[in-house]
């Protein structure tokens, strides 16, 4: 038997450390419900997703009971869908209402993979498709969108990060009565992973097979309550101690979702063990970074310790699950993030500085609310230069910024829930508008070249 | 199919007696059980088959958990492969 100290760890972990399994996500293609006409295709995705989805609500609470962890959400991610949108440019719209209901009608919590891949380049029908998001976003509940505008093994479209960074003024526009609240549901990656659980940026990759479990698990808390146990070690002990933490959660998800994949006659993916903050007290990744030593996160010093994190929470899990993948490591977004918002009211967490820890993290620069004035241009530029470290560190990078309506900084926007709330950070006023005017490709670094 | 039993919260008289008896009145027999005082609470472990409960899995929960609130402590009950999955390799 077990002894008395791991159980009680175990339900400590649960009751007082907010460790929860974040998601059950299941990957769902949709190549095969591709039509000559927008109904069509639309009618054929919403019957493949309420069926094959049906029972993954009932599943997983079933699961969460049995094994009492929570499980915070159930969501879907599907085929990227400016891939299935081609044969009718314009009528995006129909497909985007079929979605939302589907995901309505078996009651998960969000759908993502209103996405387009155009890393290299973009076809006409996936223009037309990304000019589509900001009305998606603006009259759907539970859609998320997300653009692939750049790879390591490709270089960086400046094309599409010029368009982008208009769709997230005119999503902005068109949700300015929420504070901009369409931004908050789009993403803008380099290297996007095709297995990623988490939203807004999942979607089922074309590599992947016909129905997928990938889940993903939380509790930056456990991680910062293991530390709190050992306040003089030594930073190689820090690492082992959240390599050791990161192993055992991660244990639970590809627990959960064996068993949930066995229940939805699924074939089990990946398990994603990322660090993802939650804006409770006790359940901030910012607060595990000042745990490790620093006065306050955003300091210096912060993207040292941020990097020990990010790389033990993937040692650790690793060795935990027989399938890791999704995103991995530790997520770094402001608003969801009480050591992150402190920071960034106190004006020591800085855009510059938050850039540097994403080059070190799992993700990049999230959830973060700028000011509404903001010039697309301006928007495409903070995109570019994260789009750039994703492609030259080979890691996936990202960024999902608000510019929010007639705010500036000073004030608050506030989206409650798992997004929470965020002081407008400021941005650098200098322009970059003649350099993403150019447009074109930014070449792939040599590295990339790996053949 | 095996279950974990954690019971938490004040001492007083009685709590395994009651435990045990809506065990036994669901036909889950108790296999192995431990009890100490940690940190000022009492802490009771039990490990049980529930093989042949008389109860789906979703409601033995609940009922454990209805039963803590009627004696005033935390009862959990949790499938064992919860602990194996953390602290077994």
């Amino acid at each position: 038997m077990i002894n008395n100290n791991e159980i009680l760890e175990t339900i400590n972990m649960v009751r007082d450390e907010h460790f929860d399994v974040r998601t059950i996500t299941m990957g769902i293609s949709l190549l095969s419900c591709i039509r000559d006409s927008a109904k069509a295709t639309a009618d054929a995705v919403y019957d493949t997703i309420c069926k094959r989805a049906q029972n993954i609500v009932k599943v997983g609470e079933e699961l969460s009971e049995m094994y009492g962890v929570p499980i915070v959400n159930k969501r879907i991610s599907i085929t990227p869908a400016a891939m299935l949108t081609a044969n009718f440019q314009g009528e995006e719209i129909i497909l985007a209402r079929a979605l939302d209901n589907a995901a309505k009608t078996v009651g998960v919590d969000f759908l993502g993979g209103y996405s387009a891949l155009v890393h290299k380049s973009m076809t006409e029908s996936e223009k037309s498709f990304i000019n589509s998001i900001p009305e998606v976003l603006a009259t759907t509940d539970k859609l998320c969108s997300s653009v692939n505008v750049g790879s390591t093994r490709s270089g960086i479209n400046l094309d599409a990060v010029k368009l982008v960074g208009e769709i997230i003024k005119k999503a902005a526009a068109l949700t300015a009565d929420r504070d901009g609240f369409g931004c908050a549901k789009f993403v803008v990656f380099c290297n996007a992973v095709e297995d990623n659980p988490f939203m807004a940026g999942a979607f089922h990759g074309i590599g992947e097979g016909d129905t997928v479990i990938n889940v993903g698990v939380s509790g930056p808390g456990v991680v910062h309550h293991a530390l709190k146990n050992i306040p003089n070690a030594d930073i190689t002990e820090v690492a082992d101690v959240i390599k050791k933490t990161a192993f055992k959660i991660t244990r639970v998800g590809q627990l959960i979702a064996k068993e949930a994949a066995k229940r939805l006659n699924a074939e089990f993916g990946i398990v994603d063990l990322s660090l993802a903050p939650t804006p409770v007290i006790g359940d901030s990744v910012g607060h595990v970074l000042e745990e490790m030593g620093l006065e306050t996160v955003g300091g210096h010093g912060t993207t040292a310790a941020l990097a020990i994190l990010n790389d033990a929470v993937k040692k650790g899990g690793t060795m935990a699950s027989a399938s890791v993948g999704g995103l991995s490591g530790a997520f770094i977004p402001v608003s969801e993030d009480i050591g992150m918002i402190e920071s960034a009211e106190a004006g020591i967490l800085t855009m510059s500085k938050l850039e540097a820890m994403t080059a070190v993290c799992s993700v990049g620069i999230d959830m973060v609310a700028v000011p509404g004035d903001t010039p697309a241009t301006t928007l495409s530029a903070l995109i570019a230069d994260e789009m750039a470290i994703g492609m030259v560190n080979s890691k996936t990078t990202a960024v999902r910024v608000i510019p929010v309506p007639g705010k500036t900084v000073g004030e608050y926007v506030e989206f409650g829930g798992l997004l929470g709330r965020a002081p407008i950070m400021p941005l650098v006023s200098s322009s970059a508008e003649k350099f993403i005017n150019r447009g074109g490709k930014i070449p792939a670094p040599i590295h990339g070249n790996k053949n | 199919m095996k279950a974990i039993i954690t019971v938490i919260g004040k001492d007083k008289s009685g709590i395994i007696a009651k435990v045990s008896t809506r065990l036994a009145e669901n036909d889950i027999n108790i296999e192995d059980i431990s009890q100490t005082i940690m940190q000022g609470f009492f802490t009771m472990v039990m490990l049980v088959d529930i093989s042949s409960n008389k109860l789906e899995f979703n409601a033995f929960v609940a009922d454990m958990k209805a039963l803590g609130e009627e004696i005033g402590v935390d009862i959990y009950a949790q499938h064992e492969d919860i602990f194996n999955s953390m602290h077994k390799i």
